[in-house]
């Protein structure tokens, strides 16, 4: 059986092109296969190419926590600053009921965006609402 | 030999259990930079040993390595609280050196200061997945709580079923806003204080007694 290929970005032969910002949004049914560092390696390897991911169930505490010490040590001077990362602010654990948790059934689905932090500038966030700036190369 | 060796293992599992609740609990002081965690830290250790954790600095950053400074003892209502502080580095997605360049720093040292910044970030991540027992979040309540750093962490903190503390600190300046804090966190208690000035300190010691003790 394949496994799940490292690099499933939208587009086989990118437009590498100055012109252009690519957004590569990835869907849950791709995410849910995959293990915690491979999740973080999709998402770093895209943003690390100047793209902005877009997740349609983000990712769960614990991956977030490591995908911030992921992206700590891939941080390069005058070549990768870090990552700008969005989500909405959801009170995910009181949606949950007693049983969910005990199972250990996480809520964990929030549509996420996320950028290079040099290219990527948050406007505005509300529930209901992510506005950002995305600078070209 | 093996029966005996089990009932061995057995009663020294049970007697490092029995020790193990009587140790201090390691209460990591997280948030974003510059929220005054290391002010904080300084003023609690101060105020209960005598001693200091770290430099204090405007400057982002400053923190670049978790501290821990043990066996703090609080006293509370009659009882002694003991706790294990752990100053760690403000927390961000984020760090370019041209931002220490600002501040009057030169470049070789700016790098230097980033690279160390992003290695305390990952350790202080790495902290708070494995080895503290509590959180005590401090934010500077004249900044904007809803950021995706905060709602990040206080997720992360939550998910691990961490007792939380939230501190809005900074209440000495002006466009101090304690109630934007607790609307952001409405799921925990916020308590204000200036924690360079000590004001509301009573308060926080209560709390760190109530939720760590």
């Amino acid at each position: 059986m394949a496994g799940p290929k490292a690099n499933v970005n939208a587009a086989d032969d990118p437009d590498d092109s100055d012109d252009g910002v690519r957004i590569d949004m990835i869907s849950g049914a791709r995410m849910e296969g995959l293990t915690s560092m491979e999740k973080i390696r999709l998402i770093l390897d895209g943003v690390r190419e100047g793209n902005i991911v877009i997740l349609e169930e983000g990712l769960s505490p614990d991956e977030e926590s490591k995908l911030i010490e992921v992206t700590m040590t891939e941080i390069s001077p005058d070549d990768f600053t870090g990552i700008e990362i969005e989500t909405y602010p959801k009170a995910e654990a009181g949606d949950q009921s007693f049983l969910d948790k005990l199972m250990g059934r996480e809520s964990t689905q929030k549509l996420t965006v996320i950028g290079p932090a040099n290219r990527i500038e948050t406007l505005h966030k509300d529930e209901n609402l992510i506005s950002t700036l995305v600078s070209r190369k | 030999m093996g029966l005996l060796t089990n009932l061995r293992d057995s009663i020294s599992r049970v007697t490092d259990g029995l020790f193990a609740a009587d140790e201090p609990k390691r209460i990591g002081i997280y948030g974003p930079p510059n929220a005054g965690k290391t002010t904080l830290a300084n003023r609690i250790a101060r105020d209960w040993t005598g001693d200091a954790v770290g430099p204090e600095s405007h400057i982002p950053h400053e923190t670049r390595r978790a501290r821990r400074k043990e066996g703090v003892e609080i006293e509370r209502n009659g009882r002694t609280v003991t706790i294990d502080i752990v100053d760690t580095p403000g927390v961000t997605t984020k760090v370019d050196y041209k931002e220490f360049l600002d501040h009057d720093m030169e470049k070789d040292d700016a790098v230097r200061r980033s690279r160390e910044a992003t290695e305390g970030v990952a350790e202080a991540m790495h902290w708070l997945r494995e080895d503290v027992d509590g959180v005590i979040y401090v934010l500077d309540s004249t900044s904007d709580p809803f950021t995706q750093v905060n709602t990040m962490l206080i997720g992360i903190i939550e998910s691990q079923d961490l007792p939380a503390l939230i501190l809005a600190n900074k209440t000495d300046l002006p466009g101090s806003d304690v109630q934007q804090i607790a609307n952001a966190f409405p799921q925990h208690e916020t308590i204000p204080l200036s924690a360079l000035e000590g004001d509301n300190m009573d308060e926080v010691y209560t709390k760190i007694a109530e939720y760590f003790g």
